[in-house]
């Protein structure tokens, strides 16, 4: 098994996000349909559909999720958020009733991360939100494993194209744990290797060279 | 707002495996104007809240301020990150790094691998009694002393501890001890070869 000289900040888990983890700020710039509840001065120039200067009291926009939990309130006076309709009640009944086949890499690929936010957002619908979050992972789960551990040196994109980010990365470590697995049968664990970024540097080099 | 930022964090997030790529001096650049401007027009509706009580300036205060935290936070995980795969190059590549990669590394960067590179020595030569404990070496648990190895490409001359001097073309064939090859098949120079 490779040994992992860089280890990136990993993204938080549940509600919390990690400040420096770069998975968890592309995250957050995923968009949420918001109304606002005040106007906001001088902000006209953002809209790009209205020729005010000011964006006006109830008017509807996509923002991104940094945006709207830096600005949301207990006391909704600012911004009211939507639940995109993933989380929404049609999809819920969907990952309900069998959470393998849907497709969580279309429906945007932080399905985990942008629901554990969502509760942020202090909405009613938040325990069933939850629930089903849960459940989809649990449902999924299985299978993920599964395949991660039996896929031995062969093209899994046809596997992780269905996944989100957070099962790619339990998939990820599963292969590596299988890879290093097998090298340890065929008894190469002592066999010495150039590391893999010094081998993936070469390449990038050669294919600069080429361009 | 913010779009510069998130472009550099992209940029990180494209290399997965810990590459470094070059080092956006225009992008960082870019966000810190874009942070100025924002911060000096917050300032300016700030005073003229104070003053005129005006308190409906407030939400759009709240929305500049976020973009300023959200623009410092992308900056600061950028460079953060950007360091954590320096490090690991000082793991990977040894103490002595390859000139394309020193070209990637800005000013700064290269003063905190340089004071990296000294803290992990010192640290090393204070373990394992006086000559201190290489502990670089051995990324493997090692089988055997000697090994036998093959030249991937031209190095010129290596010696070992007895003094003998060893020319290393490509394709040449050496048994050598193993903590004197390790570092060169890390680096991709000698291959292991297991018979």
């Amino acid at each position: 098994m490779d040994t992992q000289s860089y280890m990136p900040v990993p993204p938080g888990i549940g509600m919390e996000e990690n400040y420096f983890s770069l998975d968890d700020i592309l995250l957050s710039h995923e968009r949420l349909p918001c109304k606002t509840e005040c106007s906001f001065p001088r902000l006209g120039f953002l809209e790009k559909s209205s020729d005010t200067r000011d964006i006006p009291e109830g008017s509807k926009m996509e923002m991104p999720l940094w945006l709207a939990k830096g600005l949301y309130e207990k006391k909704r006076r600012v911004l009211s958020v939507e639940l995109p309709k993933v989380y929404r009640g049609g999809w819920r009944t969907v990952f309900g009733a069998d959470p393998t086949v849907v497709d969580l890499h279309k429906m945007g690929p932080y399905y985990y991360g942008l629901g554990s936010q969502m509760l942020h957002f202090d909405s009613p619908e938040n325990p069933e939100i939850a629930q089903i979050v849960l459940q989809t992972f649990i449902g999924r789960f299985r299978r993920t494993m599964d395949s991660s551990q039996n896929a031995y040196n062969e093209d899994t994109s046809a596997l992780v194209e269905r996944l989100d980010c957070l099962e790619r990365s339990l998939f990820k470590a599963g292969q590596s744990g299988l890879n290093g697995f097998q090298q340890w049968e065929k008894g190469r664990s002592s066999h010495l290797t150039a590391s893999s970024l010094v081998i993936n540097y070469r390449k990038r080099k050669i294919t600069d060279l080429q361009a | 707002f913010c779009e510069k930022a998130l472009e550099l964090i992209r940029e990180l997030q494209r290399m997965g495996d810990g590459q470094l790529p070059a080092f956006n001096e225009d992008g960082i650049r870019q966000v810190l104007e874009e942070m100025k401007a924002l911060y000096e027009q917050n300032q300016s509706d700030v005073n003229e809240a104070k003053t005129e009580g005006k308190s409906e300036l407030i939400p759009t205060i709240k929305f500049r301020h976020s973009c300023l935290l959200r623009n410092q936070r992308c900056s600061a995980a950028y460079l953060y990150d950007r360091l954590l795969r320096i490090r690991a190059l000082r793991w990977e590549y040894g103490s002595v790094l390859p000139t394309t990669i020193r070209f990637h590394m800005c000013a700064e960067e290269t003063e905190w691998f340089n004071q990296y590179k000294k803290s992990l020595a010192t640290y090393m030569r204070s373990l394992g009694g006086e000559e201190g404990l290489d502990i670089t070496q051995d990324m493997k648990p090692p089988k055997s002393l000697y090994i036998e190895v093959r030249c991937l490409k031209d190095h010129g001359e290596f010696e070992i501890d007895d003094g003998t001097v060893i020319l290393l073309k490509k394709n040449s064939q050496h048994f050598l001890p193993r903590w004197k090859c390790e570092q060169l098949i890390r680096q991709g120079i000698l291959e292991h070869v297991i018979s």
